[in-house]
């Protein structure tokens, strides 16, 4: 007999016991599969951290600073595709989450930010720590929520992280009043919601994706340029047999690395102000530029009129105003990524493409290469340990496995050039804002995704210093992230720009005594002392500045069970090369 | 060059703010705005026009609106669709019993209604499209407009023909 039944039920909406406002968010957040959340508490907040200790399943990490706990959330969401989680409380604690917010908005990283809210009978009469949150953050939100009725927080909370996560990822904010935290009812919660302003997300036509295939068949020097639309829809895999199919090179951004093994001949590794020499070259000189989930950043582009002058652009994205936003496609594709790539493969199997002969092509890119080598080289000193020889050697005794996370700056761009990021979301960087002290938190956060992992932040002197109160969590935590610290006393990527452009005159971009400048020559002058300051929140480093120190010490860092801060003098003189000056095409980059 | 943008969006908090603020943001010149309920309670219709010189501006200002979460539905009444557009203007125009019949005169050329009289004052009320009102406008200023308000455009797209 056949006991299968006739018709599957949709799921049902489900009825909870009566409980407080501040519990049903723990219940929601704890559906939708939240097992950690970065918050600060405080009077409009403490409602819900007191449901916080109530949970079950979600683990809280009380980050030193707001901004900390907004990063930690990010570094999560990066390391993970999930959507990262932080809370604050009303006024200056929803303020510092706003550079978190913003952040997150430029990368598209999925957040979602809770932020406690003074009594509804406050709002709008300046009530202690009371600030209009909502429209606060209005420019820098996917979406936004302010909750009114507290019946409404299990609908409100499931369309949070439906829009946060779906489409083109990003930040979500929930503002949540305190008598909305307080008010006890039986929620209802619902088995989906219904958002009439998302679109079901958009598919490429066979035949828009038969025109690429055809452009990229007739092309004779194509290049796929490729970003971080690649990792948001998990399709790496696909773009890697995507590339072997049809032979094209692949250039990527830095917010899609990871998508293509750095060492694939047809890797051009990142292209843009201090990518390859190659990869820069490639796209410039490109006849067909396709584009995957990438929006022709300024940092990539350089000056647009001169950027692929010859080329036909195609231009895949999920998010249809990114079409002719800073550049004009010749070939617009409003898709979902990972459906366009498995279905072009399909395509491609069934006979409907003819791999184009790209030898030509590629004998020019690999002369580039060849002239301008990747891995790039530097002048090594055989005084100093320089940022380039510290990231080499954290490369090589990692194996490319670590997850990096880094601040902002000179080290942020040596990461990436020296480190090899051969999987998808292992390199964490504020890219799109560039904030500074992001690397610490992120990496944090990354690490609590991934506590077996080695999770090291590459961060220079000054971004460090922007959130270093983390490192309490670290140790209080027992997370067991890693700091390597290129310490060179200056702001560097300013210098490096006031060499170049400004003759070497410092504006403000000293960080010790101007008068006394700490280097790897006058280590006493080094200030402050980053070994004592770990030592202060109780967590182990060592200060080296000599090359045969480095190997040794950077093994030390990474078996050390715990927190690690390794603090490596180097000197400040070091550019950053290659370099493509701002408002310049790829031909006009600087390599010495 | 200017369009007219329509979107029909879901009638909640904070909609307006968002909308105004997308387009200050994106730099985009928001030259008329209306904003008013449909015959469904949970949505409304906010009617933009904005001042485009470039294709571009236009479309990015389109693509942007349509992104956001709140707004259901875009429409651009361009050139090539057929649509009806309407504002209301109301005027009030210093009016003495010497220039009174001529004002009144002009109002009933085109259609206009007067709605309040007094010994030195009159509002009229006109309705229509962009080149009847910058017609009656022109016509009516002389006699001194005191005071003005104005709807900002509605538009919406005819039965018949709504692609030429």
């Amino acid at each position: 007999m056949d006991t299968q039944p006739i018709t599957e039920f949709p799921p049902q909406d489900e009825k909870g016991p009566a409980m407080k406002g501040s519990d049903v968010v723990v219940a929601c957040l704890e559906r939708e599969g939240v097992d950690v959340i970065f918050a600060y508490p405080g009077g409009a907040s403490m409602e819900l951290h007191q449901a916080l200790t109530r949970a079950k399943k979600l683990r809280t990490i009380l980050p030193r600073h707001e901004q900390g706990g907004g990063f930690m959330a990010h570094g999560y969401a990066r390391a993970t595709g999930k959507a990262g989680v932080c809370m604050a409380t009303s006024g200056p604690g929803a303020t510092n989450l706003v550079t978190c917010i913003a952040d997150a908005y430029m990368d598209s990283i999925p957040l979602v930010a809770i932020t406690g809210q003074v009594f509804q009978e406050f709002i709008g009469k300046s009530a202690f720590q009371e600030t209009d949150f909502f429209g606060m953050t209005l420019p820098i939100v996917k979406h936004s929520f302010l909750v009114l009725e507290a019946e409404e927080l299990p609908m409100i909370i499931k369309k949070a992280f439906e829009i946060a996560t779906s489409g083109r990822p990003g930040p979500v904010v929930i503002d949540i009043p305190k008598d909305v935290q307080q008010k006890v009812f039986e929620p209802v919660f619902p088995a989906k919601v219904d958002i009439p302003g998302m679109p079901p997300p958009p598919h490429a036509s066979d035949e828009e994706l038969l025109k690429v295939l055809e452009l990229i068949a007739e092309a004779k020097q194509p290049v796929l340029y490729t970003g971080g639309g690649i990792l948001s829809a998990n399709c790496s895999d696909e773009l890697r047999e995507f590339a072997k199919l049809t032979g094209a090179p692949v250039a990527s951004t830095l917010m899609g690395l990871g998508a293509m093994p750095p060492d694939d001949p047809q890797s051009l590794y990142w292209f843009g102000m201090h990518g390859t020499v190659a990869g820069n070259w490639a796209v410039c000189d490109s006849d067909v530029l396709v584009c995957l989930g990438a929006r022709f950043d300024d940092r990539i582009t350089g000056y647009v009129p001169k950027f692929a002058t010859e080329a036909t652009i195609v231009h895949f994205d999920i998010d249809r105003s990114e079409h002719n936003k800073n550049k004009r496609a010749d070939y617009p594709v409003h898709s979902e990524l990972k459906y366009a790539l498995t279905r072009m493969i399909e395509l491609i199997k069934a006979g409907k493409f003819k791999k184009p002969d790209l030898s030509a092509w590629f004998s020019t890119i690999n002369q580039w290469k060849k002239d301008h080598p990747y891995p790039f080289h530097y002048n090594e000193s055989d005084k100093y340990i320089l940022a380039q020889d510290a990231i080499k050697t954290l490369h090589e005794e990692t194996n490319g496995d670590a997850i990096i996370a880094t601040g902002v700056g000179q080290h942020q761009m040596w990461a990436p050039q020296y480190y090899h990021f051969k999987n998808p979301r292992t390199f964490i960087s504020s890219l799109g804002l560039g904030t500074m002290g992001f690397g610490l938190p992120a990496a944090i956060g990354a690490q609590v995704a991934h506590p077996d992992k080695v999770v090291v932040d590459i961060d220079g002197d000054g971004s460090y210093l922007m959130n270093i109160q983390e490192l309490a969590t670290a140790k209080i935590e027992k997370i067991p992230v890693k700091v390597l610290l290129l310490n060179n006393q200056h702001l560097g990527m300013v210098v490096q720009w006031e060499d170049r452009f400004y003759d070497g005159v410092r504006g403000h971009t000293i960080l010790g005594d101007p008068e006394n400048i700490g280097s790897p020559d006058n280590l006493d002058a080094i200030y402050p002392d980053f070994v004592k300051i770990a030592e202060g929140f109780g967590i182990a480093g060592r200060s080296i500045h000599k090359k045969e120190d480095l190997r040794g010490a950077i093994r030390e860092m990474i078996d050390h069970d715990g927190p690690y801060v390794l603090n490596v003098n180097i000197p400040y003189t070091e550019h950053v090369l290659p370099f493509i000056p701002q408002k310049k095409g790829a031909k006009d980059i600087l390599t010495d | 060059m200017r369009h007219t943008i329509s979107a029909l969006v879901e009638n909640k908090f904070g909609v307006l703010a968002r909308i105004a603020g997308m387009f200050s943001g994106r730099g985009f010149n928001i030259d008329t705005l209306n904003v008013g309920p449909t015959h469904d309670p949970l949505l409304s219709r906010i009617t933009i026009t904005v001042i485009a010189e470039a294709e571009t501006t236009l479309d990015q200002a389109i693509k942007q609106l349509d992104k956001l979460i709140n707004v259901i539905q875009v429409t651009h009444f361009s050139e090539r669709t057929s649509f009806v557009a309407r504002e209301l203007v109301m005027l009030k125009l210093a009016a003495s019993h010497q220039t009174r019949s001529e004002i009144i005169e002009i109002a009933e050329i085109f259609r206009a209604k007067i709605v309040d009289v007094s010994p030195d004052s009159i509002i009229i009320e006109c309705t229509g499209n962009e080149n009847k009102i910058r017609a009656f406008l022109e016509l009516i200023t002389p006699f001194g407009i005191q005071e003005m308000a104005r709807t900002g455009m509605l538009a919406l797209p005819r039965g018949y023909n709504a692609e030429r």
